[in-house]
């Protein structure tokens, strides 16, 4: 009787093992196809020149600077608007109809599909707004993707910062802004840092929410103003693989694309995760 | 010569529903050490909290009855909460240095009432440092993090930083139970010390401490406050049969 | 009662103005979607949008039957969920239960930083590994299906629900595994009668949410499905789920077209599904934590 249990308990054990070791397996796989494909492509003039010939040659320079002006724009709406938002929950919030109504709001922001993010775009900030796809739109479209996902790290972040700070600030004579201000969001900034990478990597990936708000099919030169259309890295790959010129004689470019894609947005997240818990264990050995 | 510095009067406090103080009168001494002792739970800290206001921030708490800072309530209406807290300074349980600066932390109070000359600053934090013999130890290393001093040290820091706004008291919530005797040691002095410029109300467990340190004090148990007087008197012959009892080990 | 300083007046009611955008966008968004689907309902009724099985946009006369994609949707949501749920509720209790902590420690970022993995990379891997292995392996004519889709929606969503779910056994208190030890347990019987029943809402939330994230997933299914507007019979049929007629048409739609206003209905549609499965995940955890305290 007991042998039985005992013999099922290691079949279980050793069952998730293996599920552990297939997915990592299969990932891995993925990874190393991905890079081995691409990787020959990589080059200095890949990375700086501009696409060229019906974008059939030359570089990704264009689609590269463009998805970075993405990041800023976006960033520039949604991390202070992210940061300020979790102060209200942390700091400010009582028990009241607005609070609920703001954490139900960010909750379901999280949960929004990409796409209909999209659409809002086209509504909001193309027609209703004027902005006309653009980089401006595509930017504050992406922001508010990004948004509950600011609010959620700044939240943790705020959250983590020790009671003891705002008493001794309080108890100074210190007004409740003052104490924001000067302890609070100073302690909280690295975590809220972290979690403003990782939502670089979510908006530097994402394709949906541009395609009808400012991702242009090719554009001869960098955006120069919030007005112009831009091209981006992960709409550049969507565009070669399914609508390019010739898809088979891009293959390599598509790769190549994918590859440096691959590198920043996870690079992004890496250097997020990993330096949050570089913090917690520098906040754990404070206490 | 002796004068009171706050006047308690009916003073009842309930976190919701849960009285957490009942009808407390009592006379806190100018130029001296009071201190408040009490099993854990007995409403001591709660009642240090009242001096200052500070449970004004714990949402479901309601204060009644009168609390006179040299003879003017400090829970009416047009009570000046920040002018107040820069008269009554605290120090905490914990020490809980801000993670800036050694110089940051003690010029953080004189920052937020509007010093900004930088030699002013110096001249406060060095007096102050001083105030709480911390300054031998700290004068070279004034723009390291205060987090990396020891915990005693932290405590001085803290209370070198309440001391830099010029208040007229200082609440002391057991602020040597997270130390080491040695530190304890330290700050216990340093209490002595400061009696000749503030009046100290000070929150401790630790009976001992409270006789060797303070001139009055005051009984607390079950949010009453059951005796209060002179320090000697109450712990050679307290008039109560509970403060016997609790002077001597039976419970607490 | 808590005292709110004259001083703080001004900055809190700034920080709130700030807040109350992330309430406004999100109102924006309902309103936008409502405001622009409705026309279609003056051409087109419910129940044909619904249920009519034709999804001819762009013939003369149009046809908006949403069947077809709907189908698409939850066919494909349904079999990435039966792929990746299994499989991630596995590496989770896996994650939690059994693994060295050395081990854990690496895994958990890894998991995390993989949550992040564009969506348009494995619609990629989609169409240049997966679709030509099933045309050389079975006797189909193209390898871009609900099959594929479905394989690629799963491996994006493992790592979402693997954390989530990871997170929810892990909060499980340490006593409870301690007794059920304590009583002569092995340790598949604490997992499975104990721990697992005790973190169990937190498990559904997450595969809630991982159902979620399928659902308005775009970029897998626009490259990987096929794009065939039909209902599948079988998992080899291309489908064109939701998000992506959506993402192919609206681009080649005149402005406030007929077919303009028949995608926003579809996102409409999509967002009251998401927002249905985030509610009811959202209701389970409140009542957990009721129910704990």
């Amino acid at each position: 009787m007991s042998g039985a249990r005992k013999s099922k308990d290691r079949t279980a054990t050793i069952m998730l093992w293996l599920v552990m070791a297939l997915t990592c397996g299969m990932l891995a796989l993925i990874l190393a196809f991905l890079v081995s494909k691409g990787w020959s492509v990589l080059s200095w003039e890949f990375l700086t020149k501009k696409p060229r010939s019906m974008m059939t040659a030359g570089g990704i320079s264009t689609p590269i600077v463009g998805t970075l002006q993405l990041v800023l724009v976006s960033m520039g709406f949604a991390f202070p608007v992210g940061v300020f938002t979790a102060v209200y929950l942390v700091e400010y919030a009582r028990d009241d109809w607005f609070t609920r109504a703001l954490r139900l709001a960010v909750r379901s922001l999280a949960g929004v599909p990409s796409v209909v993010f999209g659409l809002f775009g086209l509504s909001f900030f193309v027609i209703f707004m004027g902005f006309d796809p653009s980089l401006l739109s595509a930017g504050l479209t992406l922001g508010c993707l990004a948004l509950p996902v600011i609010v959620g790290a700044s939240e943790s972040a705020l959250l983590a910062v020790p009671r003891d700070y705002r008493d001794a600030s309080y108890a100074l004579g210190a007004t409740q802004w003052q104490t924001i201000r000067k302890v609070v969001l100073p302690a909280a900034f690295p975590s809220i840092i972290t979690g403003a990478i990782l939502s670089v990597g979510r908006v530097a990936g994402e394709t949906a929410p541009i395609i009808f708000t400012g991702a242009a099919f090719f554009a001869p030169r960098f955006a120069k103003s919030i007005f112009d259309q831009v091209m981006a890295l992960p709409y550049h790959v969507l565009i070669l693989a399914t609508a390019g010129t010739n898809i088979e004689k891009t293959r390599p470019i598509q790769y190549g694309t994918v590859l440096v894609l691959l590198f920043f947005v996870l690079g992004m997240t890496m250097t997020g995760v990993l330096w949050r818990a570089r913090l917690r264990i520098r906040q754990r050995a404070q206490r | 010569m002796e004068k009171d510095k706050f006047s308690v009067r009916d003073l009842d406090l309930y976190y919701g529903s849960n009285h957490a103080l009942k009808k407390i009168n009592l006379q806190i001494p100018e130029r001296a050490v009071t201190a408040l002792i009490g099993p854990s739970g007995c409403g001591k800290s709660s009642f240090l909290r009242c001096l200052n206001r500070m449970n004004d921030f714990i949402p479901g708490c309601s204060v009644s009855g009168k609390v006179e800072l040299d003879g003017s309530d400090i829970y009416d209406a047009n009570t000046d909460l920040i002018n107040l807290r820069r008269r009554v300074g605290m120090v905490f349980q914990r020490p809980n240095p801000f993670p800036m600066s050694i110089f940051d932390n003690v010029a953080y109070g004189p920052r937020l009432h509007g010093d900004r000359d930088r030699n002013t600053l110096r001249d406060i934090v060095e007096e102050s440092l001083r105030v709480s013999a911390l300054w031998g130890e700290v004068r070279d290393i004034l723009h390291t993090p205060a987090l990396a001093l020891s915990g005693g040290q932290q405590q001085r820091l803290c209370i070198a930083r309440a001391v830099a706004v010029q208040p007229e008291v200082l609440l002391m919530d057991e602020p040597t139970s997270a130390l080491d005797p040695m530190a304890t040691a330290r700050i216990e002095e340093l209490v002595r010390e400061l009696r000749t410029r503030y009046t100290v109300v000070i929150v401790t467990h630790n009976m001992q401490q409270a006789a060797r340190i303070s001139d009055t004090t005051d009984f607390f148990l079950s949010g009453e406050m059951v005796e209060s007087g002179p320090t000697q008197q109450m712990f050679t012959s307290p008039r109560d049969k509970r403060t016997e009892d609790y002077i001597t080990g039976r419970f607490g | 009662m808590r005292t709110s300083l004259k001083e703080d007046r001004i900055p809190r009611i700034a920080v709130m103005t700030i807040a109350s955008l992330g309430v406004a966008i999100m109102l924006f968004i309902l309103y936008s979607l409502v405001r622009d689907s409705i026309p279609i309902l003056a051409h087109v009724t419910l129940s044909d949008l619904l249920f009519g099985t034709h999804w001819y946009p762009t013939y003369d006369p149009p046809e908006f039957g949403m069947l077809p994609l709907i189908a698409g949707s939850v066919s494909v949501t349904l079999l990435a969920s039966l792929i990746s749920l299994p499989i991630s509720l596995a590496l989770a209790v896996f994650l939690s239960e059994v693994c060295p902590a050395i081990l854990r420690e690496i895994l958990k970022p890894v998991i995390e930083i993989l949550g992040f993995f564009p969506s348009v990379v494995l619609g990629f891997i989609g169409m240049v590994v997966i679709a030509p292995w099933m045309v050389m392996n079975f006797n189909i004519m193209t390898g871009l299906n609900l099959l594929n889709a479905s394989v690629l929606m799963g491996v994006m969503i493992i790592p979402i629900v693997t954390s989530l779910a990871e997170d929810s056994l892990n909060s499980v208190p340490k006593d409870i595994r301690d007794a059920s030890f304590a009583l002569g347990a092995t340790r598949l019987e604490t997992i499975t009668r104990s721990v697992i029943p005790a973190a169990l809402p937190g498990l559904m939330t997450a595969s809630l949410l991982g159902v979620m994230r399928a659902i308005g997933e775009t970029m897998v299914v626009l490259m990987a499905a096929g794009g065939a507007a039909m209902i599948p019979r079988s998992i080899m049929d291309p489908v064109r789920p939701l998000t992506s007629a959506i993402a192919a048409e609206m681009g080649e739609t005149p402005f406030r077209s007929d077919h303009y206003f028949a995608l926003f209905f579809a996102g409409l549609l999509l967002l009251l599904m998401t927002l249905a499965l985030n509610m009811t995940a959202l209701w389970i955890e409140s009542r957990a934590k009721r129910l704990r305290s």
